[in-house]
């Protein structure tokens, strides 16, 4: 294999950003801890996928361009700590782009050098085990973009395993969606809550305090729902805990 | 109509109908994953069969005419029939020509699209169902709610309810009691019907033979004992040679019910020949258009591979909680999202690509492999060609502009972030106030069944900077 890189670019997702600043800062800290020189193109914006997944593929082009533009001029592996946004990046942006073949090659330039997080850690980097320590009972919920979108389920489930204390929970049901999707949640809330309040109760039915993701579109919808009930049960992005106890 | 979301209201708290839809899909979903997994080559039978089915759709019309000449050849009388009414007026003609009162059918979604059993009503005759869970719709005068398990919507409770009210039996909801009642009642009726129709699984080019497969053998009795068969078979239903229809089988059933093979499968050439004892004398094949041209050529053209195994339906997170009837058409689930507006129009069905999260479980358990995902984005990317909301397009619009000017997204963002977290209580808001500024039907979508996280007071790029400089 060639030579493991030294530097990478974040691409931090909008979600993050506006909501969930501490997840970047975790997946910051995670990667530094390893070694890895983190650099953040801070003229990035959104990957596009809300408009994109509502149908408004022209606007969507606009944020996807924008974004390949953007990224082609930085270097090395694009990290992005999100199945949704990776996937978006990786598989619709080059069905967007069919037909621009002018354009077509610097997007797919792009998109090879994008891994989702624990996709990088893992898969590039090598490493399952980071020393990280954490008194939990963690659920595991595997997002459907990550899941079935990118084929992602050993590498969160090893680096998961590997963090000392850390008791996982198994829940019900573990393949299924939670509901969110997007606007989907907002157009459809009566069958997207119901998808979620069964989520939710496979949830508490494991015992777990903590659910654990890649993928903070779900982490927020399920934190609503949660929230609602007045539950503790507390939601983590895989990057904070694996970035807890490190030394 | 009903809206989609009127549908969907009224079917959402309806514990009856979650229970049912909860058993049933868990059962079949987990029957097939058990038997899929237990074909050997499994990936390797189902890349096969995508390919077969693909194929026949590249080349349909010649494939069409081929399929003809060799029905023609096995004796059969052939229509083509462009709508739905046109195939139920051809029926109606050969049962009128012949002075016949009574037919009897075996289930088919085909005849259900096109409404067939109300059209022969009117015409003065008299139809059964002889599938049991048909047969149960047929009495409660109510609507499939699934491609194989008809009456999945159903309790075991309501069965007997309805079996005691119509057919005057004592209740009970014991499954086989039940079939008891209905094959007994069921077995007269079928000795005196004069037409028998079913629809197609298969139908093989390279011989003409229809394929159809049940679990309760009726569509045997139907299409041996009257004196004439009708076929109505959509046009897509084409497989290339006897060796591709046994690919389809080995998954058709495994993916359905989780049966290696159903237990009858029913091979067609035609009628009987003189020496045989059994069987029709006539048999129709109807060929079905029904809108499937109009599909062809479209973005969502590999939805005509589809084989009806209803796994699609089994595994999708919306289907389990809303069943088939909020759909509001014959094809419900994630086919019937792509199918139904394919068919019968956007502009009237474009609430339905919208019923999906995405999540892609479609995709992954279907035998051929459909990406049923992308069709949905495609329809969706059609959609709002048509008619939609003005403040909708205005907004998305907007992000397609501000997402490519990171200054202009930076400013937008810092205003409605101050503002969210000005309306915000404790980082929470429970329900939009009305405003000007954002919109808030959309966003009381989301707080309707959840609470909104306000943004955080720095964002992330913010830290980041910070940190930076404290570095220099
Ligand atoms: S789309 Fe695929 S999974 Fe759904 S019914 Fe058709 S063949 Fe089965």
């Amino acid at each position: 294999m060639s030579e493991k890189p030294q530097k990478i670019q974040l691409f931090h997702t909008c979600l993050v950003n506006e909501f969930y600043p501490e997840v970047g800062m975790a997946v910051v800290n995670v990667l530094e801890h390893l070694g890895i020189e983190v650099n953040v193109p801070l003229r990035q914006t959104c990957c596009g996928q809300p408009a994109y997944n509502t149908g408004f593929q022209k606007d969507a082009k606009k944020a996807a361009r924008y974004t390949v533009e953007l990224l082609s001029k930085t270097e090395g592996p694009i990290v992005i700590p999100s199945g949704s946004c990776t996937d978006m990046i990786i598989h619709q942006y080059p069905i967007l782009f069919r037909e621009d073949t002018d354009f077509l090659p610097e997007v797919t330039a792009v998109t090879k050098r994008c891994y989702e997080f624990t996709q990088f850690l893992v898969d590039v980097l090598g490493v399952s085990k980071l020393g990280a320590r954490l008194d939990a009972r963690a659920a595991y919920h595997q997002s459907c973009h990550l899941l079935r979108g990118l084929g992602i389920k050993k590498q969160p489930a090893s680096l998961l395993e590997n963090i000392e204390n850390l008791k996982i929970m198994t829940i019900e049901e573990k393949d299924e969606c939670c509901g969110f999707g997007g606007t989907f949640a907002a157009k459809h809330p009566d069958i997207s809550g119901s998808i979620m309040q069964k989520k939710i109760r496979n949830i508490e039915n494991s015992k777990a305090d903590m659910v654990v993701s890649c993928d903070m579109g779900c982490l927020m919808h399920l934190e609503g729902g949660l929230h609602r009930k007045g539950s503790t049960i507390k939601l983590r992005h895989i990057a904070q805990v694996l970035e807890a106890g490190l030394q | 109509m009903s809206t989609f979301s009127a549908r969907v209201k009224s079917v959402i708290n309806d514990n009856d109908l979650q229970i049912a839809l909860s058993k049933a899909t868990t059962k079949l979903s987990s029957g097939r994953e058990a038997s899929i997994a237990s074909l050997e080559n499994a990936d390797l039978i189902r890349d096969m069969a995508r390919r077969a089915k693909l194929n026949i759709l590249h080349n349909l019309d010649e494939n069409l005419l081929k399929f003809e000449h060799r029905l023609i050849d096995n004796g059969v009388n052939v229509h083509w029939a462009e709508k739905g009414t046109d195939a139920c007026e051809v029926v109606i003609k050969i049962a009128q020509k012949r002075g016949i009162k009574k037919v009897a059918k075996s289930k088919s979604m085909v005849s259900e699209e096109i409404h067939l059993n109300e059209a022969l009503i009117k015409a003065g005759l008299q139809v059964i169902e002889t599938d049991l869970g048909e047969y149960i719709v047929q009495l409660a005068d109510d609507r499939p709610s699934h491609i194989i398990a008809p009456i999945m919507h159903m309790t075991r409770h309501r069965v007997g309810e309805i079996m005691h009210r119509h057919l005057n039996v004592p209740y009970t909801d014991d499954i086989k009691e039940l079939a008891r009642y209905a094959r007994e009642k069921l077995r007269s009726e079928f000795l005196s019907a004069e037409i028998g129709i079913t629809g197609a699984n298969f139908g093989v080019v390279e011989t003409g033979t229809i394929c159809i497969v049940t679990n309760e053998g009726n569509a045997r009795m139907v299409t041996t004992l009257p004196k004439i068969h009708i076929v109505i078979m959509s046009l897509e239903k084409l497989v290339p040679t006897l060796a591709d229809l046994d690919l389809m089988l080995k998954i058709l059933a495994r993916s359905a019910t989780g049966q290696k093979l159903t237990s009858y499968t029913t091979l067609i050439h035609g009628p009987k020949v003189d020496e045989e004892n059994v069987g029709p004398e006539e048999v129709h094949v109807i060929l079905l258009d029904n809108g499937r041209t109009g599909i062809f050529g479209s973005e969502q053209a590999e939805i005509l591979g589809c084989i009806r195994c209803g796994a699609c339906l089994n595994i999708c997170p919306v289907y389990k909680n809303i069943g088939g009837h909020a759909y509001g058409d014959v094809y419900p689930g994630p086919i019937g999202s792509v199918l139904t507006p394919g068919l019968k129009g956007l502009l009237e069905w474009k609430d339905l690509p919208y019923a999906s999260s995405l999540c892609g479980a479609c995709k992954d358990v279907c035998p051929v492999r459909l990406d049923i995902p992308q069709m949905l984005l495609s329809l969706r990317k059609n959609a709002i060609k048509e008619k939609i909301p003005f403040g909708l397009k205005i907004g998305m619009k907007g992000f397609g502009i501000i997402t490519a000017y990171p200054g202009l997204y930076k400013f937008i963002r810092n205003i409605g972030s101050l503002f969210l977290r000005l309306i915000g209580r404790d980082g929470w808001i429970k329900r939009f106030p009305a405003n000007w500024l954002i919109p808030t039907d959309l966003l009381n979508g989301w707080t309707k069944v959840r609470d909104f996280k306000v943004p955080a007071r720095k964002s992330f790029q913010d830290m980041w900077i910070e940190r930076e400089k404290s570095y220099e």
